[in-house]
């Protein structure tokens, strides 16, 4: 308990402005750290440090400006199973998982095929704060304060020919850095997709960060998508390709159980998961989960155009 | 005082560990601001620990009847209502989590979630068989019912592999522990009628004349 408190000491030298307005939780919890500095006796098991990232960081106007989830929620309770499927398990698992060096391939019908080093495939683009609500297909929901570039931004600079319908994603598919890969928990590596319109939609985000800082690795460092009108799982972490393809890719969850998650994914709370209801989440860290969902998680002025006329009970 | 009645307070302590914990952690968590205390799902944590030790109770409440037959400690037996009684607390405790955080007592949503989910529609079927066994463990049921008592409480067989079934429906993708539960469940099981087959009495044979 009083190690994880260690890391807020550090928070406070950078002061995020969602921090600083519950700087007393954070004053209390650095008394704590205090105390714990003079005694390290785990380094060990010291949490990652926390990197600010460099340069300005845009505001923008598709953030909420509903109350931002605490950073050890946002850090703390995390499906990636590549690290454990307990939802405690990623930050732990991932403590020391190294993402420098790291090359992104952008392949496919794209007319500037390539591979970069993620420094130079993001430099180009202005990092951009994005506050958006996450709803997770379990039924629970966060608001978290993403910051990355628009993948629309990227996708105009890679230019996908007339081929090119969707995009696919792949993560990273490394046994001796992801221990679970080593079982059959999910048909590795994860895989996700998109519509190409839905990818150049200005809410898709390719996330390098949370709450001004670099992406923690159970967030899915150092690179993974954010796509705040579908359920988390569409947001692949730790991604190595986008393939520009002309057939629908295969997402993993839907090869997993395609009675229960579709390629599209939709927040929708008239279709309900066949194992529990959709119409409500719990807004995380809410007892009750009492919440409406929202039809495309409140996004439905910006994205609903992109699915008129079709059936999304049946795309679901 | 006689080891059965040490063992008794002393079962009854450990099994209001977990609820303490809870509690503590409850506290800890809304009202001394540590944010770890519940993870940022407060309302599953309590779900699946109330869940879990409902089913860890129910599968020690099974192991008193082994372990009685094996060791020969007869007594043994009088600490078996108490454990089935802790079962029936942590699952009722787990039984309101739903009702009271996923549904907040609203019934049309309620009777989709046990008419619609199978996984819920065990979990309530088992809910009842305990509630039912509770309310029936005193000594005046077991004086009115008679020999139909025994045949009534067997239902914790029932009990035990809902609350497997229950817990292997509603995992998503990792099924290694509700496998080690049914394990378990089907080892103590397996040995009650390894225990019948073992000490049924030999065919009686037609008396002969003499």
């Amino acid at each position: 308990m009083l190690i994880r408190k260690a890391s807020d000491v550090r928070s406070s030298e950078i002061t995020p402005k969602s921090v600083y307005l519950r700087r007393r939780e954070f004053l209390q919890a650095s008394a704590v750290a205090l105390a714990a500095a003079g005694c390290s006796a785990f380094p060990g098991l010291e949490a990652q440090t926390r990197v600010k990232l460099k340069g300005p960081i845009k505001k923008s106007s598709f953030s909420t400006t509903e109350k931002v989830n605490l950073y050890e929620h946002v850090t703390g309770y995390n499906n990636f199973y590549e690290f454990g499927t307990g939802k405690d398990e990623p930050k732990v698992n991932a403590r020391n998982f190294k993402t420098t060096p790291w090359t992104l391939e952008v392949e496919g019908h794209v007319a500037k095929p390539a591979t970069y080093q993620l420094e130079d495939f993001i430099k180009p683009f202005a990092l951009e704060e994005r506050i958006y609500r996450m709803r997770c297909v379990e039924a629970w929901s966060m608001v978290i304060p993403w910051v990355g570039i628009p993948l629309k931004d990227v996708i105009d600079r890679v230019q996908p020919t007339g081929k090119a319908q969707f995009v696919e994603f792949v993560t990273l598919h490394d046994v001796g850095r992801m221990p679970m890969q080593r079982t059959d928990a999910l048909d590795w590596p994860y895989l996700e997709g998109l519509r190409l319109d839905e990818a150049r939609h200005p809410l898709a985000l390719l996330a390098v960060g949370i709450y001004d800082e670099v992406l923690p690795p159970q967030n899915g460092a150092p690179i993974r998508l954010v796509v705040p009108w579908k359920y988390g799982f569409k947001g692949g972490k730790s991604i190595v390709k986008m393939r520009f393809v002309d057939r629908q890719p295969r997402n993993t969850w839907q090869v997993m159980q395609a009675s229960e998650y579709g390629f599209y994914a939709n927040v929708n709370p008239q279709v309900d998961h066949p194992r529990w209801s959709q119409a409500r989440e719990r807004r995380l860290p809410d007892l009750l989960a009492t919440t409406r969902t929202q039809m495309f998680n409140g996004y439905t002025d910006q994205v609903a155009s992109l699915y008129s006329g079709m059936d999304l009970r049946k795309n679901y | 005082m006689k080891p059965i009645t040490i063992l008794k307070a002393a079962a009854f302590a450990a099994a209001l560990i977990p609820a303490a914990a809870l509690a503590y952690r409850f506290y800890s968590f809304y009202f001394n601001e540590d944010f770890n205390a519940l993870t940022a799902n407060p309302g599953d944590y309590i779900t699946d620990q109330t869940g879990t030790w409902a089913l860890t109770m129910l599968v020690i409440s099974l192991c008193v009847t082994p372990l009685r037959r094996l060791t020969k400690w007869n007594e043994l037996i009088k600490i078996r209502r108490m454990l089935g009684l802790f079962a029936f607390f942590y699952a009722t405790l787990h039984m309101l989590t739903w009702l009271v955080f996923i549904h907040f007592f609203d019934l049309k949503f309620m009777v989709e979630d046990v008419a619609e989910r199978p996984y819920i529609t065990v979990g309530m079927a088992t809910f009842l068989i305990l509630l039912t066994l509770a309310v029936t463990s005193n000594r005046f049921s077991v004086r009115k019912l008679g020999r139909r008592w025994q045949k009534l409480h067997r239902l914790v067989y029932v009990a035990a592999i809902g609350a497997v079934i229950h817990f292997w429906w509603l995992v998503k993708a990792d099924t290694t522990e509700p496998q080690r539960w049914a394990l378990a469940v089907a080892a103590l099981l397996g040995f009650r009628v390894w225990w019948a087959w073992k000490s049924k009495p030999a065919p009686a044979r037609a008396p002969r004349p003499v």
